[in-house]
């Protein structure tokens, strides 16, 4: 038996990738959300907000962990699978990881030790301070990392010779094409996900009966949050995929699942695509609305996959197909957002069970719109790994054979499995104790806690 | 644009990062080695907690290592990691079991000793293949056209078994006298007490590998015996250091042993640095042949030059919030 290194090279990459991209994502919302609650805290001295964050910093705490653990896998992945690519890329990759950890990975790591720690070791002001050095550290990093993942997209500012990238601008290679709307789409992603999080878990606390002072104030909060982040998702996405249609045709032909090239193309809703074949089977279709959407004209022309040979198409199947939950997931945001926000307007969404039910078994779902966006993403890239620069076939490492990369693959496959289900168990116990109740709170949260203060204290809780 | 060597001073800089992680996580992978013999649970709990506001900042620099590698020398990124593939995976594997045992640990009841376990195999694990690289760097690399083309075991010999072991002894070394640094009472007796032990398998493997890393490497060999002899300063040094650390040791010192372990290192690392100049990837390519553009570099320095000063700042500034002595009641087991 053989298998292609390549292939197992690229399986191991989208699963380390998509494991790491799972923490930042809810983590990047999250520490904006602490921030907030410590500076109201910091203003008001209101109690409510003190215990929000204490609760939400432990569940962080976790979350940021697994994050930190599956990131320094990412940063040796480069080298170690795709040694070719790194090395053909390097001048401008490495500058771009190195400015990530200089300007961000530093200032997390070590403001989240004060974060976590040093509540009773410095003022509040500077534990307030701590807390937005880590949120503004999670937004700095994915600006680098985006911004080296969009130039992948959007190639700028190089040029290829004797088999090296060569810079000759700096500024276009890094602000290019793609960048800002992937900047904001993410970012955009990372609100909605942790938005998500917290209005789910304060839900079920209502539900619960538990906790309702708080967890009313968190709810209210995340669904204010949710009603202007989710539609302007829409809005940004649809200029993401205007751009996208710009520079990377053939991706957005597999996403609409466009064989031909069409004036008043229609809007493909369902069907199976069939890249032996070359066509759709059982099509359902909305006619010129595609034109409409992309190209903003009843007629206008929309590139179909047939414009170039077969070797250079993307796998058209799981481009379409996650293209379809993420837009669909989207919806689904919006509709729920708008709705539970309209209930608050009216008075009426802690008593509405239903909705706050609805709310709870939200959570899961957008970390699936974000893999399937980062699916449409990269697997709408291939063969590229450069778009129209590398071949992803020839970024492998050339010594690399298919024992060493499948042993690697089936290690990290077993090692994450560990690491997810042990993170879930605890974070499942840290949301079944709940924030410290409120009533035995009121002094001792205005006054500093004589004892010192611990992110991830172990009281008595539920046998693990 | 020839004025300065740009290149020099990435050596410089990439050689004050690695030096900083090794110093840095060094200690603390020492703690999660010295996990296991420690006398009692709280003492555990204290040498955790002496080290969780830090270690996620001293990991930083392993990854800045990675990157500024990328950056400044790619083709060490680019050999290294595939010559060293299985042992970077265990590096990481390592380093994924001991820095989720931070935060599971606290947690955990019952299988509290599971995280016990996972904190002091995945510390030892990364230690070997850090020491291990250290080996396969001396051994050297078969490399053509700019490309690794050797084995997927050929960076694990008798000798790089050898510098793994020394290397897990050295992160002992700096954990057990960090220990004595942060504790008090029963934990830092026991610390105390061991690291005499713990000073004296360094010193074992510092001359097993360094009479035998002259026989690993001709180009070695030479250097020693013929190109620089003002070379044997190193282990005349490292000689007068230990028996200065055995002293303060002796006569219960708390922050001596701790910082003359750090010379230590210091000494180890130069010598190995000056033992291989000018060789990024023996035997045939210098630095300068795995240097990237000029102007690559030189986009990154600027950044680095001005923010090194402010990460080492800020660094310096949560090592002095969480100074003095940990109690056992402090940081996650906090009640
Ligand atoms: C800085 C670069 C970068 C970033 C931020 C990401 N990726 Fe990526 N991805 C790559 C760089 C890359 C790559 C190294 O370029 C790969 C490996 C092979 C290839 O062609 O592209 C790749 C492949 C790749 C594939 C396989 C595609 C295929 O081979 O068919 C998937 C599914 C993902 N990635 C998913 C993700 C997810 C879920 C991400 C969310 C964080 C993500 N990528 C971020
Ligand atoms: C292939 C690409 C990636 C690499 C090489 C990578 C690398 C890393 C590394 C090494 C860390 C640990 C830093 C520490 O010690 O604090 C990390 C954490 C982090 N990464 Fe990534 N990363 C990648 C993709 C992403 C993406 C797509 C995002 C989001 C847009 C992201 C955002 C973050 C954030 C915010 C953290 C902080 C830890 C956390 O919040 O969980 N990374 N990453
Ligand atoms: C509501 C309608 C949405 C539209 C029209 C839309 C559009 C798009 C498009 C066209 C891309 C691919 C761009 C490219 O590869 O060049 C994309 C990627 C992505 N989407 Fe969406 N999206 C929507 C909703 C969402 C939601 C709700 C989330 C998550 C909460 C999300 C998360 C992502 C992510 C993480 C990526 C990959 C990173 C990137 O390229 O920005 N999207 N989206």
């Amino acid at each position: 038996m053989e298998l292609d290194p390549l292939l197992l090279s690229r399986i191991q990459f989208a699963f380390v990738v998509s494991f790491h991209a799972i923490f930042p994502v809810f983590t990047i919302g999250l520490a904006s959300y602490i921030a907030v609650l410590e500076g109201i805290f910091y203003k008001t001295q209101n109690p409510v907000y003190a215990r929000l964050s204490q609760f939400w910093i432990k569940i962080f705490a976790i979350v940021f962990g697994m994050g930190v653990v599956s990131g320094i896998v990412m940063a040796f992945q480069f080298g170690t699978n795709w040694s070719a690519f790194s090395y053909t890329a390097s001048n401008f990759l490495g500058p771009i990881l190195s400015y990530e950890v200089v300007t961000a990975f530093f200032l997390e790591a070590t403001f989240l030790g004060v974060l976590l720690f040093g509540r009773s070791k410095v003022p509040p002001g500077i534990h307030l301070f701590a807390a937005c050095m880590v949120a503004i550290g999670t937004f700095i990093s994915s600006f680098w990392i985006l911004s080296a993942n969009s130039w992948m997209q959007t190639p700028a500012g190089v040029e290829l010779r004797d088999g090296m990238i060569h810079m000759t601008s700096w500024t276009e290679a890094i602000f290019n094409s793609s960048l800002p709307y992937r900047f904001a789409h993410m970012g955009l992603a990372s609100f909605i996900t942790g938005g998500f999080v917290v209005a789910g878990v304060s839900a079920y606390y209502l539900l619960k009966g538990r906790h309702p002072q708080t967890s009313k104030k968190a709810l209210k909060m995340c669904v204010i949050l949710l009603a202007i982040t989710t539609p302007l998702q829409l809005f940004v996405g649809d200029l993401h995929g205007l751009n996208t249609l710009k520079n990377q045709p053939m991706k957005v032909a597999a996403m609409e699942g466009h064989w031909e090239t069409k004036k008043g193309a229609p809007l493909v809703l369902f069907a199976i695509p069939d890249a032996a074949n070359e066509t759709n089977h059982f099509e359902v279709a909305i006619p010129y609305l595609g034109s409409l959407i992309l190209t903003h004209s009843l007629d206008g022309e929309v590139p179909g996959l047939l414009e170039v040979p077969a070797a250079d198409r993307p796998p058209v199947g799981p481009v379409f197909w996650s293209f379809r939950v993420m837009v669909g997931l989207g919806m689904l945001f919006i509709a729920i957002s708008l709705l539970s926000a309209f209930l608050l307007w009216r008075g009426r969404l802690y008593d509405s069970p239903k909705v706050l039910r609805v709310l709870s078994w939200m959570i899961p779902l957008p970390f699936v719109a974000v893999l399937a966006g980062w699916f449409v993403t990269e697997i709408g890239r291939q063969p590229w790994i450069i778009h129209g620069l590398l071949r992803a076939s020839e970024g492998v490492t050339p010594s690399l054979t298919w024992p060493m990369a499948l042993s690697t693959l089936l290690g990290y496959i077993a090692i994450y499995a560990v690491v997810f289900t042990a993170g879930l168990h605890y974070l499942r116990i840290v949301i079944a104790k709940g924030p410290e109740p409120l009533e035995t709170e009121a002094s001792d949260s205005i006054a500093r806690p004589k004892r010192p203060w611990s992110a991830v204290s172990h009281d008595p809780q539920p046998e693990t | 644009m020839e004025l300065i060597d740009l290149t020099l001073v990435w050596v410089g800089i990439i050689g004050l990062g690695v030096f900083m992680y090794v110093l840095m996580d060094g200690f603390d992978l020492g703690v999660g080695i010295l996990f296991p013999f420690a006398p009692s649970d709280e003492a555990r709990d204290e040498m955790m907690n002496s080290v969780a506001p830090v270690w996620d900042g001293n990991e930083t620099w392993l990854i800045l290592g990675g990157a500024g590698l990328l950056a400044a020398f790619p083709l060490i990124y680019a050999v290294f990691l595939p010559a060293l593939y299985i042992g970077v995976f265990l590096l990481l594997a390592g380093l994924i079991f001991r820095g989720i045992a931070f935060e599971f640990r606290f947690k955990a009841k019952r299988a509290k000793h599971w995280w016990d376990r996972s904190f002091f195999w995945g510390s030892t694990v990364a230690s070997f293949a850090q020491g291990a690289v250290v080996g396969a760097y001396i051994q050297g690399f078969n490399v053509v056209d700019f490309r690794y083309v050797g084995g997927a075991f050929d960076w694990l010999t008798p000798f790089t078994v050898m510098t793994g072991l020394g290397v897990v002894a050295g992160y002992a070394l700096l954990g057990v006298t960090w220990t004595i640094l942060k504790t008090e009472g029963a934990t830092q007796t026991w610390a105390h007490r061991i690291a005499p032990r713990v000073l004296l398998a360094v010193m074992a493997f510092f001359v097993i590998v360094s009479l035998w890393t002259p026989l690993a490497s001709e180009r070695v060999a030479e250097r020693w015996f013929s190109e620089i002899s003002w070379i044997w300063v190193f282990p005349f040094l490292t000689v007068l250091t230990a028996a200065w650390i055995f002293r303060a040791l002796k006569h219960r010192a708390e922050a001596a042993p701790f910082i003359g372990s750090l010379i230590l290192f210091a000494q180890f690392y130069l010598g190995l640095l000056i033992t291989q100049w000018p060789y990024a990837v023996p035997p045939d390519h210098t630095f300068w042949d795995a240097a990237s553009d000029s102007g690559s570099q030189l986009f990154l320095l600027i950044g680095v030059l001005f923010l090194i000063p402010v990460i080492l700042g800020y660094t310096a500034w949560t090592y002095w919030v969480f100074r003095g002595k940990v109690k056992s009641g402090a940081g996650y087991a906090g009640h």
